[in-house]
């Protein structure tokens, strides 16, 4: 501990001028997260109900394509896409890289979420539409969904803060996120337990407030339901 | 279609619609007809070339025993489970199946023929299965706006007639979950009946409910039998009802009709020994 005072005390002022760029970090991150976060929802539900179809190759397609992502690391996905891509002549932004692994990995998970919220509606919700006369699209959407969003809503919250947890990693391909300008500040500055701590209390604050977002969205989903409360 | 004895429900801006009418060139075909039906389930067969028929604006009534086959002969007629063998016509065509092979030969039915007819049948289930997310207005405008593609406002206005039949107008906006279980049948019934349906399925639409709550539903359903020229197919352990609505009662054992007769009839004095025995149960 003794040795970190003098340090600390040369920290304040870099960490003053470094304000800036850890701001942006903060925005690099934040982007990363909801554009993420959005490509992994329009995913989550595309395989989510196409793992529920009928037709086999459609079903077995999903089921394929949500295993093998869910079943290789995100680190490696974004490595692929990174490092491998561009040998076979495609070549992304390291942001666009970012947001495509953190959506096909993230969106495979999800996916999970829906088909078993999608199921876990009631059949007799189903037959109650079918007796109605109701179509397998206007079920799905007029009964169905909206029954299975208050399901989803908790783990699509903790899939979302590990998704934010997952950022990090952007860093080793150059995006410069808050990790990456945190580690700029540290070799700077050599301070490297004040660094990490800052880095710890800025994810800690951006994952509370993910949180008390999604829980509000969650008492909204389960007020529709005529459910009283929430989390 | 007969009018003259529908007084109180033309006082109420004619909620419940005639029974439609899909064949004009046969009048006499009947409203549900049953063709040597087979339904099996795995190796356990249920119904084993079942044949029934239900005419038009005929009130008929299911009894028999638990596990007879009840249920499923209305979730057959429902298109919630396929026949396993035969066919199932509705307003004298062909509904489980439909032309389709060399020589119009009959094959199972595609959804596209199930979706057109099936809205000629409503359903009422034990446990009403209303929409928890929706208000009961909502429930019951639902269907109407966006499979017949009524106008919110036709589709409202007459929601809100159908509520006032089952003495539920003052509710419209609250919550099913928010009502008593024969508050929830009730409505349930007024959702079924605003699709203007032709035949309307009910499945022992009281055994869910506690015992005081059993006579509003029923009053309701015996206003809508009396009110309108809606065919009816009902499976209930409620003799006393049974006896008021039905033109018609069926005894049902392990699939197959034990005992057919006039309601009076059949309760009264019952031919065999089954039925007797299954009525002395329930009584
Ligand atoms: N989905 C199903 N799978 C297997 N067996 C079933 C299924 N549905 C009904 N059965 C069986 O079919 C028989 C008739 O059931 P049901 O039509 O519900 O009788 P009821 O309504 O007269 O009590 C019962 O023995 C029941 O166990
Ligand atoms: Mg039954």
């Amino acid at each position: 501990m003794a040795d970190l005072l003098p340090v600390a005390a040369g920290f304040l002022p870099e960490l003053r001028r470094a304000l800036p760029r850890l701001a942006e970090g903060v925005l690099v991150t934040v982007e990363a997260t909801v554009l993420g976060a959005a490509l992994a929802l329009v995913l989550a539900y595309a395989l989510g109900l196409l793992s529920r179809s009928d037709r086999l190759p459609v079903r077995g397609g999903a089921r394929l394509v949500v295993e093998f992502f869910r079943g290789t690391s995100l680190y490696v996905q974004l490595f692929w896409l990174f490092f491998a891509l561009p040998m076979l002549g495609f070549r992304l932004e390291p942001l666009a890289c970012a947001v495509l692994a953190l959506g096909l990995n993230y969106g495979a998970y999800g996916a999970e979420v829906v088909r078993g919220a999608v199921a876990a509606v009631p059949r007799a919700q189903t037959e109650a539409g079918i007796a109605l006369g109701m179509g397998a699209g206007l079920r799905l959407r007029r009964v169905v969904l909206p029954q299975a969003h208050a399901l989803m809503v908790a783990p699509f919250k903790n899939l979302l803060v590990q998704l934010l947890k997952a950022t990090p990693l952007l860093s080793l391909v150059t995006v410069p996120d808050l990790t990456f300008q945190i580690d700029q500040l540290r070799s700077s500055t050599g301070a490297t337990a004040a660094s990490y701590l800052l880095l710890l209390g800025l994810y800690f604050g951006m994952a509370v407030v993910l949180s008390l977002l999604m829980n509000a969205l969650e008492r909204a989903a389960k007020a529709r339901l005529g459910q009283e409360g929430g989390a | 279609m007969p009018t003259e004895d529908r007084e109180d429900l033309t006082a109420r801006a004619d909620p419940v619609a005639p029974a439609a009418t899909a064949d004009p060139m046969a009048p006499a075909a009947p409203a549900v007809r049953f063709d040597r039906v087979t339904k099996r389930y795995g190796d356990r067969t249920v119904l084993d070339g079942l044949d029934l028929e239900v005419g038009r604006g005929e009130r008929v009534t299911l009894i028999g025993p638990s596990g007879s086959g009840k249920t499923t002969i209305l979730r057959l007629l429902m298109t919630l489970e396929r026949v396993t063998d035969g066919v199932i016509h509705l307003d004298g065509e062909p509904f489980s199946h439909m032309p389709g092979g060399s020589r119009g030969k009959l094959v199972p039915a595609n959804e596209r023929h199930l979706a057109v007819r099936r809205r000629r049948i409503g359903m009422v289930f034990q446990q009403f299965n209303l929409f928890p997310h929706m208000s009961v207005l909502e429930n019951i405008v639902e269907a109407p706006v966006h499979v017949l593609g009524e106008s919110r406002e036709d589709a409202g206005r007459r929601a809100r007639d159908l509520l006032e039949l089952v003495g539920l107008g003052d509710r419209a906006d609250a919550r099913p979950t928010r009502l008593s279980g024969g508050q929830q049948q009730r409505v349930a019934i007024a959702r079924a009946l605003a699709m203007r349906p032709g035949i309307l399925l009910l499945d022992e639409v009281t055994s869910a409910l506690d015992p005081e709550l059993v006579a509003e539903v029923l009053d309701v359903l015996r206003d809508v039998a009396r009110s309108t020229d809606i065919t009816l197919l009902c499976v209930t352990h409620e003799m006393g009802f049974a006896r008021d609505v039905s033109d018609r009662i069926l005894m049902f054992d392990r699939g197959r009709i034990v005992e057919s007769g006039p309601a009076d009839e059949l309760l009264e004095s019952p031919a065999h020994e089954r039925t007797r025995a299954f009525l002395g149960s329930v009584r």
